[in-house]
């Protein structure tokens, strides 16, 4: 028996991430790539501000530019912030609802896959001829005319890595209607939870649209068709609807698990009851379901003409309600309690000045006529990183310090901590604040220079010493990451002496079945009802038993690596080259070979038995 | 397996009354598929027989199509069953959202 709790060498660590299909493991395959990805698109970031510092600056070329700009933006959407949302979910939804895994985990290890190689096939461009230049929209009246293969690294890396997306999104529907623990009914769901709910749904329903905007893309590009080429009857607009049909609901998908991470964190840290959960709950499900009725509020200027224009901005305007909503419960959760400012805490209180002015700017986005005014400028650059690295990044960093713990079991260092806390948040607002002012002075958006005395240059030299700022803070904490790993000290249970849901009833990290014995929710923060009665561990619902486990697999990476080849077959066939067909078939080979197996072979997965569980202290009987 | 529970192991449970169920599903079955060729022959025979203008054809053709999507969903694929809310609540939030979305396609959106 157990002889899991060895200790393994290093390439048998490697091939069993490979090949994993626990959620918690995933998680961490999640966190490590989608951090390498958000410092790339941090280093290029890097590079716009230095270039932007000083007016007519020759740090990058035009074309060079184009590319950092472009990349910075689909590679901070896509390949950082998503994956970083997936990793907190697959490390925390399963927990929060009491459930052993996701409900398919050999999918959930295959979205990962799909998301990872679209993700190093986007940014191979780099090496290969040349990067995407067309803004992270690609809008097609631009991406057409793209020389070089950029393009078509976009295309295909993001259809890859989008159906990454779709499957896990449609994992945790499945898992969350399904596999919720005794007594955990919808409304005693902790926020998170819900959120992570409404975002599936979301993805469910917004991810089609880009995938076959992209492939409407590759058709123009590989195949000669002419969907959005004007000049041969086709219309380049509907790329931006197909586009921003996806893209609205795209940030929704990205801030509202920002918003359930803050609210676990304001209710833990306040040590009361999160106020006002089910208007929380209205507000999240109604902010997704606006979500979808705005995307024309990014063409406003593209002559939809004032009926369209009137509507959607009054629809956009409406989405201010449910966020207000929500403000004002953190605030009244806060209110009146006995207030912790640890570390996830301080993001927390931060996230709410902070969030709300990128939300007050966004208003002013939305009104249509003053649009015209802001459009294609700074003043939209300083709107949506206000909302974007004000939201969904604080959020991260905040989930991120919150369940390092329960991920890893061990606690990053306080006072590092707050260094990278107050450096990004001061650095983050130099960086932006200032760029509000330089759109309204008339600083277009996606210029690689400008003239000097034109009254610019104080203000891009201020945003470029935040940025700075903000890139110190990561480094802190990647230097907090490193010594907390090293040290290695390993913390209980509950770690912030807090925790108010089922989580933080287990082991940090939980052992890999999670739950001996499925828990019995009594109420809204089962963990903090129990805590109340006295008790310090959740009650059973069901006696102990063989608990039924699934198999690891290479399959899900196999399957994604397919993919791989063939994309790279696809995109140099463009150029009539011969060897790029066998390359095609060599990849889909792959790719439906290592589905057929997955179909004809019997995976029924094993059993931990009943014996091997039972330790001296428990003896499983308590049910 | 202890941590999976079914109802019985034994199949001649309420054996009678599956009976009865299966008898009444069937009846249903058999009678929404009569009605379904029947308003596939009533659609058929509007277009066939000349005389009825292309006002009255289309929005009834498609009136019946909706009646036969219906039947689909829930005498077919069991909708009408207990433990279908979820699945009905996503149909027909993604319907809705997606007829809205044609819906401003063809109002007030200039393409």
């Amino acid at each position: 028996m157990s002889t899991y709790a060895n200790k393994k060498g290093f390439g048998a660590t490697i091939w069993d991430y490979l090949t994993t299909v626990d959620h918690k493991k995933i998680a961490i395959l999640y966190l490590i790539s989608g951090g390498l990805f958000f410092v790339i698109g941090g280093l290029e970031a890097m590079f716009i501000r230095i270039q932007l510092a000083i007016p007519n600056n020759d740090f990058v070329s035009a074309g060079f530019y184009n590319e950092i700009l472009t990349m910075h933006g689909t590679t901070m959407i896509f390949l950082a912030a998503m994956p970083l949302v997936f990793a907190v979910m697959n490390a925390v939804v399963p927990l929060q609802i009491g459930a052993r895994d996701v409900a398919f985990p050999f999918l959930n290890s295959l979205g990962f896959w799909l998301f990872f190689f679209g993700g190093i096939f986007l940014n191979l461009s780099w090496f290969l001829g040349g990067a995407p230049d067309a803004g992270w929209t690609s809008y097609a009246s631009l991406s057409l005319h793209s020389e070089g293969h950029g393009i078509d690294f976009y295309v295909l890396g993001l259809q890859i890595s989008g159906l990454g997306t779709l499957i896990a999104g449609i994992n945790f529907l499945v898992t969350i209607i399904n596999m919720r623990t005794p007594g955990m009914t919808y409304m005693r769901m902790p926020l998170f939870t819900w959120s992570t709910f409404v975002v599936s749904a979301l993805i469910l329903f917004a991810f089609p649209p880009l995938t076959v905007g992209l492939v409407l893309m590759m058709f123009d590009r590989m195949f000669g068709s002419n969907f959005f080429d004007v000049a041969a009857g086709g219309n380049t607009i509907i790329w931006e609807h197909l586009f921003w049909i996806f893209g609205h609901p795209e940030v929704y998908i990205l801030i509202l698990p920002a918003f359930g991470i803050f609210s676990e964190i304001f209710a833990t840290f306040s040590r009361k009851r999160l106020f006002g959960y089910s208007s929380m709950v209205f507000a999240t499900v109604l902010i997704g379901f606006l979500g979808f009725m705005v995307w024309a509020h990014h063409m406003f200027t593209t002559g939809l003409g004032p009926i369209a224009n009137a509507i959607f901005a009054v629809a956009t305007m409406a989405i201010a309600v449910p966020t207000g909503i929500k403000i004002f419960n953190w605030i009244f959760t806060m209110w009146g309690g006995s207030v912790k400012f640890t570390v996830p805490m301080l993001y927390a209180v931060a996230f709410i000045p902070t969030f709300t002015m990128g939300g007050v700017t966004g208003i002013m986005l939305a009104s249509a006529p003053a649009d015209y005014q802001y459009h294609d400028s700074y003043f939209v650059v300083a709107h949506f990183h206000y909302v974007i690295v004000g939201g969904v990044v604080l959020g991260l960093l905040a989930g991120i310090n919150f369940y390092w713990p329960k991920m890893f079991g061990t606690m990053l260092n306080e006072k590092l901590g707050q260094i990278t806390f107050w450096t990004f948040l001061i650095g983050f607002h130099l960086t932006f604040f200032i760029q509000h002012f330089l759109g309204l002075m008339g600083m277009p958006r996606r210029v690689f220079t400008f003239l000097d005395n034109q009254g610019l240059n104080t203000g891009n030299m201020i945003s470029t010493v935040g940025a700075f700022l903000m890139a110190f803070g990561v480094l802190v904490m990647v230097i907090n990451i490193i010594i907390t790993s090293v040290k290695n000290e390993k913390v209980g249970n509950d770690p912030w002496g807090d925790g108010r849901t089922l989580e933080w009833a287990i082991p940090s990290p939980p052992p890999f079945y999670n739950f001996k014995q499925l828990p019995l929710v009594r109420g809204l923060d089962p963990y903090w009802v129990e805590k109340m009665e006295g008790k310090t561990e959740m009650t059973p619902a069901e006696p102990l038993g063989d608990i039924h486990m699934p198999n690891s697999s290479i399959l899900p990476l196999t399957i994604a690596f397919g993919l791989f080849v063939a994309a790279f077959g696809a995109l140099y066939n463009m150029d009539d080259k011969t060897w790029t067909l066998p390359i095609i078939i060599v990849g889909l080979l792959i790719t439906f070979g290592s589905m057929l197996i997955r179909s004809v072979k019997d995976d029924h997965g094993y059993h931990i038995h009943k014996e091997d569980l039972m330790d001296d202290k428990d003896k499983g009987g308590k049910a | 397996m202890a941590n999976e529970q079914s109802n019985s192991a034994n199949p001649n449970v309420d054996l009678k009354y599956r009976r009865k169920k299966n008898a009444e599903e069937m009846k249903h079955q058999v009678i929404s598929f009569t009605l379904m060729i029947f308003f596939t022959l009533i659609a058929f025979a509007a277009v066939g027989i000349e005389g009825f203008s292309h006002w009255f054809i289309k929005p009834v053709i498609l009136l019946l199509a909706a009646v036969q999507v219906v039947f689909q969903l829930y005498y077919f694929m069991h909708m009408k069953h207990k433990g279908h809310g979820t699945i009905a609540l996503f149909l027909f939030s993604g319907l809705a959202v997606g007829l809205i979305t044609v819906l401003v396609f063809t109002t007030i959106v200039w393409l």
